[in-house]
């Protein structure tokens, strides 16, 4: 656990870099400090290593102040994860990653075996180990640089903006990888990052601070986007918040119906008995899987659907995993077609069954309720926790795979 | 009096080629590395004491503009007629090189590698050591060639005070008239500079398979 006790940071010039601010980052979760620039969260990040030395109050990691070591001592007992990566340019992959067991003396063999080990947890392959940083992507050497913080295996792991350079694709591999790492070996992170998206997806609890390092909010991102305590906060999060709140939440509890969905081939009665009441078709494929919508006017009089080419059919846009997916996918697979109709689909593809987007609401209306998601980040971080029992929203089983892992 | 030939027959007593090349090379490098010795710790202040770094480099350079034949004869009545007396105003020139490029490269190592050493918990002589001078080798070794192939050819100023190495040959063609043996001085003096810029070339290429911009 990382304790700010009334931590404050005003430069010589008056100006205020922190305002005193408490917060704790608890022990083996993710805390994610977000902000414009301006708003301290690096500052805060590199006082608890003390790369940077607070004005005023104290840090505490797990009830020792920071200040009871030297700084290179503690900074060797805390891993370290900068924009970039920081690899050292002159030393082979494997040896960065020896970096701090080295300096912590270990022999050269024990080293090389935890680095060897770690590049193979940090998905990089063996042959990595003898390149220099420069003969790496970017997204290879963040991992790199991940696996050098974590050499030592620090209770503790600071990350400073750390993906913010890699292109869009490559952070979303990361951010993946991390909450992979993280649901095994629990560090208690503290996380900086200018992303409001990237928060929300990787905190347990997100800290948004504001220019001048003013504390504006702390709370899970459910309750974050739910609830924002103020204006700043609000249009930090954007104009999505109601909508991204909803990829929290199971679609387990969405009514998903069979009826309007028809096999390519069905018998032509049944095909013209559904037509009467179905504004829609989905007609699938002899595997059960979505071929595309069809209008009850599109439906040919004598009920035999092998007359429509496949490519008449209008696109049901994507899919969304009835077992797994969240509110947001079903929601979205529902806007996206122009039948307004979402699609479930089994784990094995097979259309379970349809909502449209009215069908969609009361699972809505019921996530917007619920303060505490059934699904995602904070079932799985909370799950076991007995400070914050979790109530689930009615809907979906505790069991589900979170979409956001 | 035979001149033909790339190596002119010269006067008994400057030696034979073999030893006037020793006394070059012995000049010049031991004076680029007593300038490569001086030049860390001064570069280092600079790098910690930012503020006095123009004023360090003002005075190299004002040095730099001092004539060597004035620096002699200051340094004749302590150090005598020897190439001690050569090498010490050339170890000083060499600062002029060496100084800046060692402060530049220093400065060069980018920050989020700077951070992140500092961050790892190397204490700051283990990081001079393990980061900040490996990082800084390019540019260092690019003084370094400089001030090598300077020394090589200024150590021929020597000769003002008999210790000239090649500088006796152009003092001896200068008074025998022959032109031959000031060509093939400068033949030798150019073609040493130039082997002693080539194995620094190699011997960069060897400390640093981890810079890019030669290997892509």
């Amino acid at each position: 656990m990382i304790s700010f006790v009334q931590v404050g940071k005003t430069y010589p010039d008056g100006t205020v870099a922190v305002a005193a601010t408490d917060l704790t980052a608890d022990s083996g979760r993710i805390t994610v400090l977000v902000g414009p620039s301006g708003s301290g969260k690096t500052t805060l990040l590199r006082m608890v290593n003390r790369m940077i030395e607070p004005t005023g109050g104290e840090i505490l990691i797990d009830g020792v102040d920071v200040r009871s070591k030297s700084a290179p001592e503690l900074r060797r007992g805390i891993g370290y994860v900068i924009q970039n990566a920081g690899l050292f340019p002159h030393r082979t992959v494997l040896a960065n990653v020896m970096t701090v067991p080295r300096l912590l003396g270990w022999s050269r063999d024990k080293a090389r075996e935890r680095a060897m080990e770690l590049l193979t947890t940090v998905g990089l392959e063996e042959s990595h180990a003898k390149r220099y940083p420069f003969q790496l992507s970017g997204g290879q050497q963040q991992r790199v640089g991940v696996a050098r913080a974590l050499a030592a295996d620090p209770p503790v792991l600071l990350m400073d903006e750390p993906f913010s350079a890699v292109d869009p694709v490559v952070r979303k591999d990361l951010q993946t990888e991390l909450l992979r790492l993280q649901s095994e070996l629990s560090k208690t992170i503290l996380f900086v990052t200018h992303d409001i998206d990237e928060a929300i997806q990787l905190g347990d609890k997100v800290a948004v601070l504001n220019t001048g390092g003013v504390l504006e909010q702390f709370d899970t991102p459910t309750e974050l986007l739910a609830n924002p305590k103020n204006e700043f906060v609000e249009s930090f999060l954007g104009l999505d918040r109601g909508v991204r709140r909803l990829s929290f939440f199971s679609s387990t509890g969405v009514p998903l119906r069979p009826e309007p969905v028809v096999a390519r081939d069905a018998p032509a009665a049944e095909v013209l008995a559904r037509r009467g009441a179905q504004p829609w078709l989905l007609v699938v494929d002899g595997g059960h899987k979505p071929l595309g919508w069809l209008t009850a006017e599109q439906v040919p009089a004598d009920g035999d659907l092998t007359k429509v080419a496949v490519g008449e059919l209008v696109s049901y846009g994507h899919t969304f995993g009835a077992e797994t997916d969240s509110l947001r996918a079903a929601l979205d697979s529902a806007i996206l077609s122009p039948s307004s109709r979402a699609v479930g689909v089994a784990e094995d593809g097979r259309v379970v069954g349809v909502a449209s987007v009215e069908e969609l609401v009361p699972a809505i209306r019921a996530a917007q309720s619920a303060s505490v998601p059934d699904t995602g980040r904070g079932d799985l971080s909370d799950a076991g926790d007995p400070v914050n029992p979790v109530t689930p929203g009615g809907q979906g089983d505790r069991d589900d795979n979170p979409e956001t892992v | 009096m035979r001149s033909a030939g790339l190596f002119p027959h010269i006067p008994s007593y400057l030696g034979t080629y073999g030893s006037l090349i020793q006394q070059q090379l012995t000049m010049a490098l031991l004076s680029v590395l007593f300038g490569l010795i001086a030049a860390l710790p001064i570069a280092l202040l600079c790098v910690r004491y930012p503020k006095i770094y123009p004023a360090v480099v003002g005075l190299l350079t004002v040095i730099y503009s001092l004539p060597s034949i004035a620096l002699f004869v200051l340094l004749v009545p302590s150090t005598g007629l020897t190439q001690t007396t050569v090498i010490i105003p050339l170890s000083v020139y060499s600062l002029a090189a060496l100084v800046p490029n060692i402060v530049e490269g220093i400065r060069g190592i980018p920050e989020d590698v700077r951070l992140a050493a500092i961050a790892m918990g190397y204490t700051g002589a283990r990081r001079l050591v393990a980061v900040d001078l490996p990082l800084a080798v390019p540019p260092i070794m690019a003084g370094l060639r400089v001030a090598t192939v300077g020394n090589v050819s200024m150590v021929s100023v020597g000769t003002v005070i008999g210790v000239g190495a090649f500088g006796a040959l152009f003092t001896a063609a200068a008074q025998l008239s022959r032109s031959d043996l000031a060509v093939t001085g400068i033949v030798v003096i150019v073609a040493l500079a130039l082997a002693c810029d080539l194995l620094l070339v190699v011997a960069q290429r060897l400390l640093t398979p981890w810079n890019k911009r030669r290997s892509a």
